[in-house]
């Protein structure tokens, strides 16, 4: 039976448990619902959760072991002749026997004792389904009794929901917690396995960047050298360029916004400043590519500079217009926190607007400003798409903006494209990277959040 | 004396407004005589709903005139309109007369700006800057120029918290921040920062609503002090405060001005039916 039937009858079953709850209690309260503990409602949740959660509770214990108890079953029923074969031979077996029981192709000219698994298999898995079917009508079945039997009005049903609702509640952020702790641990693990291969000082400080490695023994390649620090500037001066671009057109327009726009501009513009940070960064990195470098090689050209077709300004730039959205709309959320009283204030001291906004406002509202700036300041640093279209490979340890610079997410994302084994240097370079990018995003992201929280704090 | 003579000309008061200043200065003695202020028919409409059904009112100078009435009546937007305060929200509309000794507030040639620098005002809320105490004070005077040294600054700041009644108390801490203090030090800093600029009317907007009652005694003392020197004109819902600390008294009802008079005759002898309920709290 397909999992979804499982779970659209458990659905149904729950549903009819919270009408007959809701109905018994009704029914138990006479007539005065006033005597009723809880909110007739309530019994109604109460009565569908002992008939769904046991049910839903084992449905997920038999998920997670049917499928390995079968395949265990059904090899100690292969013949002598398999069972005698490697671990990994063995699993290429009961693979086939899968693909032969729901008609797959299989690798093999099939044998009677393989056709004889492969109905084994089927036949196991359909007196699973039976039986799972039958213990998970049971578990409802025996839930609705016991729930429907403790309906009375001094059943205290709210706070049995409620405690329930909290523990799911608790549940789903510690998924969201314990993913995170996940990624950060593998990012570590792999880390770890690289500063085995490449001292730790010569990553974070080594000069030259090629992470060139031999693939075959007898293979002509460089060794790699694997110094970051061409990438860190990369890094460095393309998030400066974006951000000496993206703050001052993000603020300008942010005081403009809420100080200055008339509540008719303002409803215009806002949103269509927020639609730029609903395009996709990879259109942005088309842009860049086609576009912007093209543009800042023809200007340089005609000025006599040499420019790199792929050039860290071109970058820079069209991340910065990618970021304007990010400062501006997270600067005006926070001049408008400003409280009206200080402008009341000030201008009733007779300053103009232009001195209330340079003098009362923005002080006001300088934590929370370069609060935002910073997160900005961690995504341009996070930033891929871009800088994979239009900042290029070459990775040169230059200031030039004009200069190709790579950047570390750049690396990182053309480090696991290739075809290398996954325990080279090579590959594995890409997680030290991570590591470095991840620590400092983190610091960051602590460090603004940390700055808006005290403004935060200041006026509520 | 004005405040202006010790802190020397406003540089940015230009034209008709140092017109008047300096008319102001020629008949400085007289001034205790005539009426500071004046407005006439005044209406305000926010969007289509009017707020002010016309307004006359005199407001003498260097005496308290006091603001009553139920919430809602318009007093506020009155209040607001004496230093155009009301340019700051879009949808207002005003019409009538207001003048400022003699001259049309709301005339075209008038910066509202430089207008502010001689209306001051002080609100409901306590609202000091998030700088220091000493900025604070000093914020109207920089930029309007007032100073032309360090010393002369300083000197302003004293003066200013003096006058406000706050300056043995925060003296030994000027170069903290403003939110620092109480709530009745807070106001009484914002009536400094007002008074710093050395305008000649100081409108208060329930001035002492969000304090406690010592902290209201000594700003109604203050109130009385300043009457010396300024003319006031203060809004409260507290019909005893209007009483100790006003002159004269106008009762504001639903956008009108019902009665007008000496603060002594309205609270013993209001000659409104509706005063007499306001006042005897049977409404409002």
């Amino acid at each position: 039976m397909p999992v979804t039937l499982f779970l659209a009858v458990l659905a149904a079953l729950s549903f009819a448990g919270f009408q007959l709850g809701r109905s018994r209690a009704v029914a138990s309260a006479g007539g005065r619902l006033s005597s009723l503990h809880s909110v007739p409602t309530y019994h109604g949740f109460y009565v569908a959760m002992w008939v769904g959660l046991p049910a839903l509770i084992l449905f997920a214990v038999w998920g997670g072991l049917e499928g390995s108890i079968v395949n265990a079953m059904v090899r100690a029923s292969l013949p002598a002749s398999m069972t005698a074969l490697s671990p990994q031979e063995i699993n290429l077996i009961m693979v086939d026997v899968h693909n032969l029981a729901y008609g797959n192709i299989s690798s093999r000219v099939a044998d009677p004792a393989l056709l004889a698994a492969a109905e084994h298999y089927k036949h196991l898995r359909s007196i699973g389904d039976g039986a799972l079917a039958v213990l998970m009508l049971a578990a409802a079945g025996m839930g609705l009794q016991y729930a429907r039997q403790r309906i009375q009005p001094g059943l205290r049903a709210r706070n049995q929901v409620e405690k329930v609702v909290t523990v799911f509640l608790i549940l789903c952020s510690l998924v969201a917690i314990l993913t995170t702790v996940g990624i950060v641990l593998s990012l570590l693990f792999e880390a770890i396995r690289f500063f085995n291969k490449v001292p730790p000082l010569d990553f974070l400080f080594g000069l030259q960047w090629s992470p060139q490695t031999a693939i075959r023994a007898d293979q002509v390649a460089s060794d790699g050298a694997f110094g970051a620090v061409p990438l860190f500037t990369g890094t460095l001066l393309i998030a400066t360029i974006a951000m000496a671009v993206a703050v001052p057109l993000g603020l300008m327009s942010a005081i403009y916004m809420s100080e200055y726009a008339p509540p008719r501009v303002r409803g215009t513009v806002k949103p269509i400043l927020e639609i730029l940070a609903g395009i996709p960064t990879v259109v942005y990195g088309f842009f860049a590519a086609l576009t912007m470098a093209p543009f800042v090689r023809d200007v340089g050209q005609s000025l006599g500079l040499s420019v790199s077709s792929e050039s860290a300004l071109a970058a820079g730039v069209v991340m910065g217009v990618m970021i304007i959205p990010f400062v501006s709309s997270l600067s005006d959320d926070i001049i408008n926190a400003v409280p009206q009283s200080l402008r009341d204030g000030s201008y009733g001291l007779g300053a103009t607007r232009s001195e209330t906004i340079r003098q009362v406002v923005l002080p006001a509202a300088l934590p929370g400003i370069v609060g935002g700036i910073l997160l900005a300041v961690s995504r341009a640093i996070g930033e891929t798409m871009i800088v994979v279209m239009a900042a290029g490979l070459a990775a040169n340890l230059s200031g030039n903006p004009l200069d190709a610079v790579s950047t570390v997410t750049v690396q990182i994302a053309t480090l696991l494209v290739g075809d290398q084994e996954f325990d080279s240097a090579k590959t594995l370079s890409a997680f030290g990277l991570g590591l470095v990018l991840f620590t400092v995003t983190l610091c960051l992201n602590i460090i603004a959040l940390r700055v808006v929280r005290k403004y935060r704090e200041q006026y509520d | 004396m004005t405040a202006h003579t010790h802190t020397g000309t406003p540089t940015r008061s230009t034209g008709s407004l140092a017109a008047g200043i300096e008319a102001r200065a020629a008949t400085g003695a007289l001034a205790g005589a005539g009426n500071k202020m004046d407005a006439k028919g005044v209406k305000v409409f926010y969007g289509a709903k009017q707020a002010l059904k016309g307004i006359d009112l005199e407001i003498p100078d260097r005496q308290v005139t006091a603001l009553i009435g139920p919430s809602g009546c318009g007093k506020s937007t009155f209040l607001r309109c004496l230093n155009r305060m009301n340019d700051t929200i879009g949808i207002a509309r005003v019409e009538g007369l207001i003048t400022l000794d003699g001259q049309d507030i709301y005339d075209r040639e008038i910066d509202p700006v430089q207008l502010r620098a001689r209306v001051g005002m002080v609100f409901q809320k306590p609202n000091p800057f998030p700088k220091s105490i000493y900025d604070n004070i000093a914020y109207g005077p920089r930029i309007h120029g007032l100073a032309s040294g360090r010393d002369e600054m300083d000197e302003i700041v004293a003066k200013s918290l003096q006058r406000a009644g706050l300056w043995n108390e925060v003296k030994d801490r000027l170069k903290e921040p403003g939110t620092g203090l109480s709530g009745g030090q807070q106001q009484r800093l914002c009536i400094a920062r007002a008074v710093a600029v050395s305008p000649e009317v100081i409108l208060m907007d329930e001035p002492c609503s969000a304090l406690d009652p010592i902290a209201t005694a000594h700003v109604e003392e203050l109130i009385d002090e300043l009457r010396e020197n300024y003319t006031i004109v203060i809004v409260t819902h507290n019909m005893q405060q209007a009483a100790r600390v006003s002159q004269r008294t106008a009762f504001f009802h639903l956008g009108d001005m019902v009665e007008v008079g000496d603060t002594e005759d309205i609270f013993t002898n209001p000659r409104d039916e509706r005063t007499q309920g306001y006042i005897t709290g049977r409404y409002g």
